[in-house]
């Protein structure tokens, strides 16, 4: 995962609330049993027909409760592929936000007038050590999760994070934790 | 200090502070593929294959093609196969396209009794949330997750917020569990859940069969909450008694099991009272499942809406769906109907959509199918005839898989077509591009097949 510090400049603005992930990447895309070239079919069925136009710039405004429905991470990549590095909006399912922060993608949670004013001024810087947005006539601040905060601006490698808990994992098994649920090899 | 059940679940399962530790992790072909190929790329052990079950379901045609092999679709059969040899190399057991046991991830999970009361359980599917009806804590992981969870048999979480929504009185004759998660949603909107586990409790939730309660915690999502779990009760033991999965000392667990329910006295972040007696058949009018309505009403009209936003977004949901203000629901004609998906698939489902048939026929406008949720449904319902209730009806009777919820396979909409769907997803293209979905109880479904347009379920002999 590529670390963030700032992202800077043009805004692109899908100016549409519940935004889901079958739209951001339409079932027929996920087929693919790869990770990459997802970028191009983004908004497939939506761009195809001309309904909305987007230019791939460093950061995307949309409405609220952006990235709902389905918890396809294909959303994540078509968007990050496609060239957006940040996605502003009023709020985000929580399996998109999640998914997003495991990709070097940052969700941004401001509320609404502020998206309007961003989408407005077409361009913005994102300071994620500050966890500021600003822009030509104002600045905002948003909230993000220490921890996520940590392995965003490390580029940090979730897995390879947990597994220095090797131990402690091991300790949990080899207690009553190790023992719920059942053992599916033994169906 | 009195505790939720999700408190109870939560603690039992911190590794450490953020790291819980994972009972059961079901995998399915379309969201793992990326994940298996990150293990490799990394050296990668997949840690507990014996807490791992994978089945083929969003792909599969239900058309009864036997074997992954005999997919005629390329990419769909390149997936299946993959999913087959990348079980096989990681050890992983696998319910491929023709075994006795695959189905919809989430009914084969406590179809076989691997769903259990405690436990935590995740997958790459969003409506990860239906084993919560179990007393678990069940939830949706995206792909990157699905992997750290194969490498570690953990997940790095924040503690999410706690909800109870109780509902008083029980539902009306021909109200189901499908309108009451409806209702629900309707009321409290596509994000009103949103960081939230929610805990469905009261009269009207201990009063549903297992089958039931899972059609609610499957649509928890659709609220936009992270999981939905109700209390097991003596209704969840008997349903699990017997199961293939469950544990061999099965009283002994039933015992641990009776400690799990929320403590009086504990306390949540939210509460919200319903009042379950007022609850109406439902039916969805736009393309968020919180667009939904009692099917005595007439479409909304985003005039009287008061906020910009839900106005705009009603005018371009009428438009997309055909439809105009105040037109009775009633009057709304489908021309497909589906039965079928992890929400209303099961065979209480099945058994209750084809009771309602009662000799008819279904309309000449309409083509209508059933796709039961898993093979061992399927079986079930042939054996007891089902099937040929459905046919001699002019339902299609299908093989089981997702189907024609998300249109993956061969099962879809055409542009325009509009169509009753027990499903959970009503956004645009859903089941086709350009298709109208309105979601529905199954048998709401079945009465709009056979009349050729939605009904009012309790005045419909
Ligand atoms: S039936 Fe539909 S909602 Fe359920 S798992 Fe399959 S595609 Fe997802």
């Amino acid at each position: 995962m590529e670390p963030i510090s700032t992202i800077e400049g043009e805004v692109a603005f899908l100016d549409r609330s519940d935004v889901d992930t079958d739209q951001i990447i339409p079932k027929q895309f996920l087929k693919r049993v790869e990770r990459t070239g997802y970028g191009e079919f983004l908004f497939y069925d939506w761009m195809r027909d001309g309904e909305i136009e987007l230019e791939p710039h460093p950061i995307l405004v949309s409405g609220r409760n952006f990235g709902s429905g389905s918890s396809r991470e294909h959303a994540v990549w078509a968007l990050h592929q496609f060239g957006f590095q940040a996605v502003i909006a009023p709020s985000f399912s929580d399996i998109f936000y999640s998914n997003s922060t495991k990709n070097g993608f940052l969700p941004i949670v401001l509320p609404e007038e502020e998206c309007r004013a961003i989408a407005t001024a077409g361009a913005a810087k994102i300071d994620l050590e500050s966890q500021t947005v600003s822009w030509d006539g104002g600045e905002a601040s948003f909230d993000i999760d220490r921890e996520i905060k940590r392995r965003l601006l490390g580029g940090l490698d979730d897995i390879a994070l947990t597994l220095q808990s090797e131990d402690e994992i091991e300790a949990f098994e080899a207690g009553p934790g190790g023992t719920y649920g059942p053992v599916t090899t033994a169906l | 200090m009195p505790k939720t059940m999700f408190e109870k679940i939560w603690e039992a399962h911190e590794v450490k502070e953020n790291l819980i530790y994972i009972d059961l992790h079901l995998v399915h072909e379309v969201t793992s593929p990326q994940a298996f190929e990150g293990l490799r790329m990394s050296g990668r052990k997949l840690r507990r294959p014996d807490k791992t079950v994978a089945t083929a379901d969003h792909n599969v045609p239900t058309d009864g093609t036997p074997t992954a092999a005999l997919i005629k679709d390329a990419l769909s059969r390149k997936q299946v196969e993959t999913l087959e040899k990348n079980a096989a190399d990681f050890g992983v057991p696998v319910y491929s396209l023709g075994s006795e046991t695959q189905g919809i991830v989430h009914v084969i999970g406590p179809e076989l009794g691997l769903t259990q009361p405690g436990m935590t359980i995740v997958c790459g599917d969003s409506h990860t949330s239906t084993h919560g009806a179990f007393g678990a804590l069940a939830f949706g992981i995206g792909t990157s997750e699905v992997e750290h969870v194969m490498a570690t048999q953990t997940l790095v979480q924040n503690k999410p917020k706690t909800m109870r929504i109780n509902y008083s009185g029980t539902l009306g004759e021909g109200v189901t569990s499908k309108d009451l998660i409806l209702a629900t949603i309707g009321k409290l909107g596509t994000s009103g859940m949103t960081g939230y586990v929610v805990e469905y409790a009261g009269e009207a939730i201990e009063a549903l069969t297992m089958e039931q309660r899972m059609t609610i915690c499957n649509m928890t999502i659709e609220g936009g909450g992270k999981a939905g779990m109700i209390a097991p009760d003596e209704t969840t033991f008997e349903y699990m008694r017997g199961k293939p999965g469950v544990p061999a000392d099965f009283d002994a667990a039933v015992e641990r099991w009776r400690d799990l329910p929320t403590d009086e006295g504990a306390t949540f972040d939210t509460e919200v009272e319903i009042d379950a007696t007022a609850i109406s058949p439902m039916v969805t009018w736009g393309t968020t499942p919180g667009m939904v309505i009692q099917v005595t009403d007439t479409v909304p009209d985003p005039e009287k809406m008061d906020s910009p936003a839900d106005r705009e977004a009603a005018e371009r949901a009428l438009q997309y769906m055909g439809l105009e203000a105040g037109t009775p629901m009633e009057e709304i004609r489908p021309e497909r109907v589906f039965i079928g998906s992890c929400t209303n698939s099961r065979i209480s489902d099945l058994r209750e959509a084809a009771g309602a048939i009662k000799g008819r026929k279904v309309a000449d406008s309409v083509r209508a199918m059933v796709v039961p949720g898993s093979a061992l449904v399927k079986a079930q319902a042939e054996e007891e005839g089902l099937d040929r209730i459905f046919e001699e009806a002019g339902f299609e009777w299908r093989g089981a898989g997702c189907s024609m919820c998300l249109g993956m396979n061969p099962d879809i909409l055409i542009e325009g077509e509009r169509c009753a769907s027990t499903s959970n997803r009503n956004f645009e293209g859903r089941q086709g591009k350009g298709g109208r979905t309105h979601l529905v109880s199954p048998t709401m479904a079945t009465a709009a097949a056979i009349e050729g347009h939605f009904v009012d379920i309790r005045n419909w002999s």
